[in-house]
């Protein structure tokens, strides 16, 4: 059976300038960041991104990596706005597509189910119908109503982050929310997942109920093994959100020299690099 | 009833009262007051009402901000959220940027859609909920940047939009109330239109008109939100906002 633990340079290298990408988790919780960051320090580029935005987004912004962004929100919960989508926002020119959260979920939804559409109530009424002249409405061959069919949204990769997996791509999640991580998953072509640890099989039944396991094997293409692989996004239970680092990025994003700093001390090096300068930090704040 | 209650306490009970009859449905308030308003009215009017921890999780009994819930009682991930607000088994308060005479509404982003003046945080699900199941909206700063004449980018639906789209949006919308810091609003008119329905005490109409940057349906008689019973007020002020949070919301 197969192995298909890879590292974030493998997953990287298995993506293409141009594709379209779906990231997991919500907001500023259980992001695929150390995937992001490697995607930070590759040079693929005019990626048309797919997520339920937080800091994965703002990241790829500020890189010049996205062509397109598809999002329902973009935001860090404990900081409302994301600093850098709303820079590329104000700045002009970042096409996008607003939905409303369900009809995302219902586009990713299509894809699995290989269905062209899912018709939905969210939207009518709303400027979500203007702003994306390309959505069309059904009419209800049942009842009277018109309503909007959301296009299955396709996506090239799939990138998620969850608490455990074992070497074949079975994946656990032990936080309070799956998201919609196996809805990007089944949307993609390819679905890579990063996770705490890699464990025996026989663990993942062992650290939770049989509900928790989110991900099946046929769902994914590589598991990486990468612990804090979600900072400074919530990855709970192993963590929570690191408020203070969220801090740091939302002020250095505000301003250009503190952010080519923020670049420089953060990004620039490998995952390896990162983790010692956030713990550098840590400890010189402690 | 007493006297000395602020004005955030008075926009608390006045949220509160939103929720009032609804029965057995998932309150959801976004936002510091909504918050301290849905916990108030199952504590006291609206016991049955279902509460979400801000997570994944439902919760009973009544508990402070920040803190901690005393008793779980259910799962309730995102995507079950929409699948209940689908069900119309829910009742949300939003708190929109800018709100017209229809009670459409914008969280979305400011100026012209293509590059806005100031990007908030998208539609989020206001398209979804507003066509689904009952809305109330709470506005902190009332004045002429917060109640326009028309909204930037409708996020959630108001009447007039609803009516123009037919029997699809129609059928299960329904805003019920408008709460801002100077008073009550519904759209309980013959076109739905934004009616005044109380001040808040120490507020004028004149004041409310003057900070309105459309003309509201004013009603005959015209009363002053009700004041905050002294039960209410223990569970404000020593149960739900013990650090006394609400008061930055709303000052004075």
């Amino acid at each position: 059976m197969a192995d298909k633990r890879m590292t974030e340079q493998d997953v990287v290298a298995e993506l293409r300038s141009g594709m379209t990408i779906g990231i997991g988790g919500w907001g500023s919780r259980r992001k695929p960041m150390s995937l992001v960051r490697a995607i930070l320090r590759s040079d693929l580029t005019d990626l048309a991104v797919v997520s339920y935005g937080g800091p994965d987004v703002g990241l790829l912004l500020a890189a010049g990596k996205v062509r397109h962004l598809t999002y329902g929100f973009v935001s860090l919960d404990s900081i409302p706005l994301e600093p850098h989508f709303r820079a590329a926002r104000q700045a002009g020119g970042l096409s996008v597509t607003e939905y409303d959260e369900g009809m995302l979920r219902w586009g990713l939804y299509a894809a699995g189910c290989r269905l062209p559409f899912l018709p939905t109530r969210a939207g009518l009424g709303s400027d979500v119908m203007r702003v994306n002249p390309q959505l069309r409405t059904v009419a209800s061959p049942y009842t009277d109503e018109d309503l909007v069919a959301v296009p299955a949204i396709h996506l090239d990769a799939a990138l998620v982050h969850l608490n455990r997996a074992d070497v074949r791509g079975n994946a656990q999640y032990l936080g309070p929310d799956p998201y919609f991580d196996d809805l990007f998953c089944t949307a993609a072509e390819r679905a890579y997942v990063s996770c705490e640890r890699i464990v025996p099989t026989e663990e993942l039944i062992a650290g939770g109920a049989v509900q928790t396991l989110l991900l099946q094997r046929w769902m994914t293409h590589g598991v990486v093994e990468a612990p804090g692989g979600a900072h400074f996004t919530a990855c709970e239970p192993d963590y929570g959100r690191d408020e203070a680092f969220q801090r740091d990025y939302a002020t250095a994003a505000a301003d250009p020299a503190a952010w080519a700093e923020f670049v420089a001390r953060y990004l620039a090096p490998d995952e390896a690099g990162y983790r010692t300068a956030v713990a550098a930090r840590g400890a010189g704040t402690a | 009833m007493s006297g000395d209650a602020t004005r955030a306490e008075i926009c608390v009970v006045a949220c509160a009262e939103a929720w009032r009859g609804d029965g057995e449905i998932l309150a959801s308030p976004i936002g510091l007051v909504p918050s301290i308003a849905a916990r108030l009215a199952r504590a006291t009017f609206a016991p049955d009402l279902l509460l979400s921890d801000g997570e994944a999780l439902l919760t009973r009994g009544t508990w402070a901000i920040g803190g901690t819930p005393p008793l779980v009682e259910g799962w309730i991930p995102y995507r079950a959220v929409f699948d209940l607000l689908y069900s119309g088994r829910r009742h949300v308060m939003m708190g929109p940027s800018q709100i017209d005479r229809f009670g459409n509404a914008n969280i979305s982003a400011i100026g012209d859609f293509a590059r806005p003046v100031r990007q908030l945080l998208g539609v989020r699900g206001a398209p979804g909920n507003t066509v689904n199941h009952p809305t109330s909206y709470w506005i902190p700063r009332h004045g002429r940047r917060s109640f326009v004449a028309a909204v930037d980018m409708v996020s959630g639906v108001g009447y007039d939009r609803a009516a123009a789209v037919g029997p699809a949006v129609t059928r299960f919308h329904e805003l019920r109330r408008v709460v801002s810091n100077l008073g009550v609003f519904d759209f309980d008119t013959a076109e739905h239109r934004m009616r005044l329905v109380s001040t808040h005490p120490g507020v004028t109409l004149q004041e409310v008109c003057d900070a309105t940057g459309f003309e509201l349906e004013i009603p005959a008689t015209l009363g002053h939100t009700r004041l905050p019973t002294e039960e209410e007020l223990v569970l404000i002020r020593d149960v739900i906002d013990p650090h006394g949070t609400r008061a930055r919301e709303v000052p004075g």
